[in-house]
């Protein structure tokens, strides 16, 4: 990744501009000549933040590889919106199979490349969360566990919204799903249970594991461009907030994934062989209610008396990520020395 | 050439002169020496070019050819048992998507009570997973129907399923012509896909379907089934001109000619009814065999020719479905509704049971002389079984039956017979 000194941002925002940057720093989307890869037209809901992540990520993987791409999508919101018979929004060489099976065949695809020689076609393979923490996942351990040249992009929204919101592996604690009902005496999803995916993946030691949200597209087209550069298995984990399941506006779905990092919630950082090479810092530290109260997923943390327990149960988990990941230890302060040394 | 070799290897050359291109591997008894001896093949670089992958499950395995097919690759695999039941749903998916994967079944028995030798219940749960399902007779013809597999499943964009009974095929050493590789480059032309993932001409592949074309999609798989019943006898014409011997085909019929008798079945249990066959001519009687290659698609047409001339057919089959009889029996009643024949439906050798020629020709006794219901239980021990029964009447909590049996056997090791 291609980490600027200087950052420019827009006025009363936490975006970075590209009117503001050189056409060379702009993002892939904003490039006229960009891919396209899943095109207007389908059928995601308003504020998506898979359709936008998965929109971004692709043409920058398209970009990577001057169009040499073949993505495999397990079932989920995605597959789904994308391609009612006859219809497809896909630009691109597009395999479904299964919900739980995009991994390997990632890998087969992967495979046939090889065997044929056509090593300048990639392969990238991406579900939802469920379709990796939990039913995909002995799949994706397994194509890690052989490093197949596949990279592996998982847009978490944190549940199985494509079936009606019901509890993932990925499903965080508190949160209420239709499995996990706002209800009882103790309400919404249950503490010490969900997967760690990045942290699982690096303990396959890969060559790649990075996280991102769709708040920062810059970053996320970025941590694809170098998952391309490199071979391998590699894996990518986006936060992609769903309004329908988590109860946000849809126009504020940038700010849901923003909150979720600027919370420390949500760690945004890259790792090389299984090892933390990069974060992103938070730009201000934001308690986790700020986050939770817009979404009505967490609505029974604040009615009535309120759950002030469970809040700070969740405070923990974001505090605990500050410090394992050294979210606010300077790193961004080191950027602003740079720029003004 | 000839050569005296196990099954599994000669399924395993021969696989290999097929030239696969991305051949994944799961271990399962009794399928494990065909993968083994491919993997060598692969890593001594005997065969190139060719992914060999290790893959963490059966539902990876199948996963993993159906990526490859899709991306434009000759792909294979193998399985057995319960690996073919945690691949299934990639297993119908193959098929749903056309895709002509190869796979080899060496047939053995699903669990529980987990069994690891020889019968065909795994392939009848696979019966309708759209594949097509032939049945080896003999090794020398498991590795032939592995080149017209291939052949068959790419002309018509469907996948093949080879099943050879376990153990009993896969792990007898007997003498085998292993197809010369010049034979199958002639007979086997280049895999050349109807759909394939290619990023200068990019297609999406396996898209939603609801109710508006959802019966139509399905209707043309069954459409290329029905094609494989035309295309099958052709392929094995042309297979036995360019082999010099006859493999594959629809069915097989032996010394049928004026029988009144017919057995039916699949599988290397036909040389045993054979034997039984030719021991009862030797004695007048007017018995024959119509053995079954094609089981998917089911070859009605000739089934009701081969028993034109039988007043009574005996169905010997090793599997049977679990509250209704035998499978094979049921499709052969079907085939023949409008034909005035007895049926008797033999369901026999489950879990590795051996079925000898002595309880095969007394199931042509007792059919003789119609002391044979329409379902039998070949060799069935009644005393256990009643014995077992009679204790689940006495207490509730009578314990696992397997175990039960087992202790009134008074058995600790496997007996086949």
């Amino acid at each position: 990744m291609t980490r600027r000194s200087v950052r420019f941002y827009q006025v009363g925002s936490f975006a970075v501009g590209n009117r503001l940057l050189e056409d060379a720093d702009r993002t892939i989307q904003s490039d006229p000549n960009r891919s396209d890869s899943l095109d207007s037209g389908h059928r995601a809901c308003q504020g998506c933040g898979e359709a936008l992540g998965a929109r971004y990520a692709l043409d920058a993987a398209m970009r990577a590889t001057n169009g040499r791409l073949i993505a495999v999508n397990a079932t989920g919101c995605l597959e789904v919106f994308s391609t009612p018979y006859p219809e497809t929004s896909w630009r691109i060489a597009w395999l479904h199979s299964l919900f739980g099976n995009a991994p390997a065949v990632a890998t087969g695809v992967a495979a046939a490349m090889k065997v044929k020689g056509m090593n300048d076609v990639r392969v990238v393979a991406q579900a939802g969360d469920g379709g990796t923490v939990d039913i995909g996942f002995g799949c994706l351990s397994g194509t890690f566990e052989r490093n197949d040249d596949v990279l592996f992009i998982c847009y978490d929204n944190e549940a199985y919204m494509n079936t009606g919101v019901q509890r993932s592996g990925a499903t965080p604690p508190g949160a209420r799903t239709a499995t996990t009902e706002a209800v009882g005496p103790n309400p919404g999803n249950v503490f010490g249970q969900g997967k760690d995916m990045p942290r699982l993946a690096m303990a396959h030691g890969i060559p790649y594991v990075a996280t991102a949200t769709v708040a920062d597209l810059h970053d996320l087209e970025n941590k694809v461009s170098r998952a391309m550069e490199l071979r391998g298995a590699r894996y990518l984990h986006v936060l992609v907030p769903c309004p329908l399941g988590w109860g946000s506006a849809s126009c504020d779905t940038i700010k849901v994934a923003r909150l979720a990092k600027e919370t420390g919630l949500f760690p945004v950082f890259e790792a090389v062989n299984g090892v933390v090479t990069s974060v992103s810092t938070i730009r201000h530290r934001t308690k986790v209610e700020s986050y939770l109260s817009i979404q009505s997923r967490y609505r029974h943390l604040f009615t009535g008396p309120g759950r002030p327990d469970i809040v700070a149960h969740i405070q923990a988990i974001a505090d605990r990520n500050i410090e394992r990941y050294g979210l606010v230890d300077g790193a961004r302060d080191q950027d602003l020395r740079e720029a003004l040394t | 050439m000839l050569q005296q070799i196990e099954g599994s290897r000669a399924v395993a050359e021969t696989v290999a002169r097929c030239r696969p291109e991305v051949v994944c591997a799961y271990p399962i008894s009794p399928q494990t020496h065909i993968i083994e001896a491919i993997g060598a093949m692969v890593k001594a670089g005997e065969l190139t070019p060719c992914e060999f992958i290790n893959v963490e499950s059966e539902f990876a395995a199948m996963s993993v050819s159906i990526g490859a097919s899709a991306a434009g690759a000759r792909a294979y695999t193998a399985t057995a048992s319960q690996g073919l039941l945690f691949m299934m749903e990639a297993v119908y998916n193959a098929a749903g998507l056309g895709l002509p994967i190869v796979m080899t079944l060496a047939n053995r028995a699903i669990g529980a009570p987990i069994n690891i030798w020889n019968d065909h219940s795994d392939a009848m749960a696979a019966r309708d997973a759209g594949w097509i399902q032939l049945f080896a007779e003999t090794n020398q013809e498991a590795a032939d129907l592995h080149v017209l597999a291939f052949r068959l499943a790419e002309e018509l964009s469907v996948p093949v399923m080879v099943c050879m009974d376990g153990f009993i095929l896969t792990h007898a050493v007997e003498g085998i012509d292993v197809p010369e590789q010049g034979d199958v480059d002639a007979f086997l032309p280049r895999y050349e896909p109807r759909q394939v993932l290619d990023p200068a001409h990019p297609i999406s592949i396996g898209a939603m379907v609801g109710p508006e074309a959802f019966t139509e999609v399905r209707y043309l798989s069954h459409l290329r089934q029905l094609d494989a019943l035309e295309l099958i006898p052709a392929l094995a014409a042309k297979f036995a001109l360019a082999f010099g011997r006859p493999s594959g085909g629809l069915v097989h019929s032996y010394r049928t000619d004026d029988a009144t008798t017919v057995v039916v079945a699949m599988g290397s249990v036909l040389g045993t009814i054979k034997d039984a066959v030719d021991q009862r001519r030797a004695l007048g009687d007017r018995v024959g065999v119509v053995g079954i290659t094609t089981f998917r698609p089911f070859p009605f047409e000739e089934v009701r020719r081969a028993l034109s001339g039988a007043h009574r057919v005996v169905v010997i089959e090793k599997a049977f479905s679990v509250g209704y009889g035998g499978v094979l029996a049921a499709d052969v009643a079907s085939a023949t509704h409008d034909m005035s024949l007895t049926l008797h439906s033999v369901v026999a050798g489950l879990g590795g049971r051996a079925i000898t020629q002595h309880s095969i020709e007394s199931i042509l006794d007792d059919a003789a002389a119609a002391r044979l219901p329409s379902v039998t239980f070949l060799d069935l021990d009644r005393d256990i079984v009643n014995s077992e029964r009679a204790r689940i009447g006495e207490r509730r909590r009578s314990g696992p039956s397997a175990e039960n049996v087992l202790s009134d056997l008074g058995s600790v090791a496997s007996r086949i017979g």
